[in-house]
């Protein structure tokens, strides 16, 4: 392989690795939208607070003696989902659940203001300088040497990639095939008529919002580990760049927030390779603007139809 | 089993319903009948629970429901279609069927992750149920299409279908028969009586079919313009001289 080929790879690598953690984010986004059409823009801070409690969490776990790599980074992933989880699902109990059924303007401003709050709360609890974590997952594999170029793949990546396929496929057999996935499905195509039916939709909004928040702490953790600094403003970049992800692939589209966050990321790692870092937002919201100009629900959305 | 005493319903400035007044004994078919924009489909609502009424009393088994949610109201045993067919499109035929067995499943979230015993054997029954009513309704070779891809009158059986595996004790159709031939009302009228015949289950019915109305009801409730008209057998109503004025005009 020649130097500029396996220069291309390597972007490739780092693009797909950003990518993967985009759409676990995405889906947060998505799922809400789908099911009662509105944008959770409090989703980054719950990735931002798993961030957060990552870290805590493991530092906690070391304290407690316990060291082997992959038994903490389990017992750490545990602590945040469920912790993300609560507020999750907190979060939607306070400060969405009592505003539906109104302008969806409302809800909106609402998720607004959950964000300040959380990201504040954060500021404020865990004082607002950046906190640092050592490397914990190190070394990985070099190849390419020889040629000139030398393409590394950490053991990092490669466990972003591993645990997010692992979530995205779980999420995946959930929804199409478990009961409360039927239910998740129903009532983001009707949920006037789920409820005729029985079923009990404040429920599904609040799983909804739970999974939207556990794959949120997935990739916090992961990220978390990745960068090995967090504060409490990293919630709002990471959100907006994983809706922009779950727009371009479709918002209320599971595959497509899949999609959008690879390509995200993707393109975002090729334009700062072989443009300047400095372009890459623009690149990838540039891009997002040329794939709404053509197809306005995004790459795999489907047209909306009026809900009643 | 239902019954709905002086019921009001007020839009801002107007009264869509006026005073309406039935009883559903058990195991009746009534069907509520009046020219267009009479308030039938209020009516529907306020029962259903999609309104909650400004006025008056509906009491289904001796207990008030009136203002409570409508998934409450459903899980109490009542269920309804819509004038315009309104099922689950993107999920499959049996999916629809099974989904709105959702509240007679354990849905333990946990129970779901272990596949508990429990949780397998109420899928196993909610699976069954839903094969029986598609063999009922002759769906069963659909089961796996798309429920949007079936053809009209099938989408209106299959929902009918969807209302039954919910083990419905008062069934509420508003407009059945639109959209359907000749042969398909037909059918449709049979399906309505052996649902009552054996499955003990009432029917509360709104429709514009008037062979349909005169033939299976036990009695027929007339409104127009919101206020009750009439109430009675299908052959009262059939010579009610003020049925008959209002649906042909004044002379």
């Amino acid at each position: 392989m020649s130097e500029s080929l396996l220069y291309f790879v390597q972007q490739l690598l780092n693009g797909l690795t950003m990518g993967s953690a985009y759409a676990l984010i995405a889906i947060g986004y998505t799922m809400v939208y789908g099911i009662i059409g509105m944008i959770n823009f409090a989703h980054g801070e719950i990735y931002m607070i798993s961030t957060y409690i990552s870290f805590i969490a493991i530092a906690g776990l070391m304290m407690l003696g316990i060291t082997w790599l992959p038994l903490l980074l389990i017992l750490a992933l545990i602590v945040a989902i469920a912790v993300a989880s609560t507020f999750g699902w907190a979060v939607e109990r306070v400060a969405y659940r009592p505003l539906r059924g109104g302008n969806r303007l409302i809800p909106l401003i609402s998720a607004i203001g959950m964000s300040i709050v959380l990201q504040n709360y954060v500021a404020l609890g865990q004082n607002n300088r950046d906190v640092a974590m050592p490397q914990l997952v190190k070394g990985g594999w070099l190849f390419g040497a020889e040629q000139g170029f030398e393409v590394s793949l950490s053991y990092m990546q490669l466990m972003i990639f591993v645990v997010t396929l692992i979530a995205m496929a779980i999420l995946t057999l959930f929804i199409s095939k478990s009961r409360t996935g039927r239910a998740c499905r129903a009532v983001a195509q009707d949920m006037k008529m789920a409820n005729l039916l029985g079923i009990d939709t404040n429920r599904v909004i609040s799983m909804t919002f739970v999974i939207g928040a556990a794959l949120a702490a997935v990739a916090g953790l992961l990220l978390g580990l990745y960068y090995g600094v967090a504060n409490p403003f990293i919630g709002f970049i990471a959100g907006l760049k994983a809706f922009t992800a779950a727009v371009l692939g479709g918002i209320g589209s599971i595959p497509g927030a899949m999609l959008g966050g690879l390509i995200l990321g993707t393109s975002e790692s090729m334009t700062a390779a072989y443009l300047s870092t400095e372009y890459k937002d623009v690149v990838s919201f540039g891009l997002l603007v040329v794939i709404l100009l053509f197809r306005p629900t995004g790459l795999l959305g489907k047209p909306e139809v009026e809900k009643i | 089993m239902l019954q709905v005493e002086n019921l009001k319903m007020q839009f801002g400035g107007l009264l869509a319903v006026d005073g309406v007044a039935f009883d559903v004994g058990d195991k009746q078919i009534v069907s509520v009948i009046g020219p267009n924009g009479a308030g039938k489909t209020t009516v529907f609502n306020c029962i259903s629970g999609f309104y909650a009424p400004t006025g008056g009393s509906i009491k289904f088994q001796g207990e008030p429901i009136h203002g409570q949610a409508d998934y409450r109201i459903s899980r109490l045993g009542m269920v309804r279609t819509f004038q315009h067919v309104r099922l689950f499109n993107s999920m499959t035929v049996v999916e629809n069927l099974l989904v709105a067995q959702h509240r007679h499943v354990n849905t333990n979230f946990f129970a779901g992750l272990f596949k508990t015993p429990d949780y397998r054997r109420r899928e196993k029954e909610a699976m069954e149920r839903a094969v029986y009513w598609l063999k009922k309704v002759n769906l069963l070779e659909h089961a796996n299409r798309e429920a949007g891809n079936l053809a009209y009158g099938q989408q209106r059986r299959l929902e009918i279908a969807r209302c039954m595996v919910t083990e419905p004790k008062l069934l509420m159709l508003d407009e059945p028969a639109a959209g359907l031939n000749p042969k398909e009302t037909k059918e449709l009228d049979e399906l309505i009586l052996s649902l009552k015949e054996d499955y003990n289950i009432s029917v509360l019915l709104i429709e514009h079919d008037m062979s349909l109305v005169m033939g299976i009801s036990n009695s027929i409730v007339v409104i127009n313009q919101g206020r009750p008209l009439a109430l009675g057998t299908p052959d009262e109503i059939r010579n009610n001289a003020a049925v008959i004025k209002a649906y042909l005009g004044e002379a």
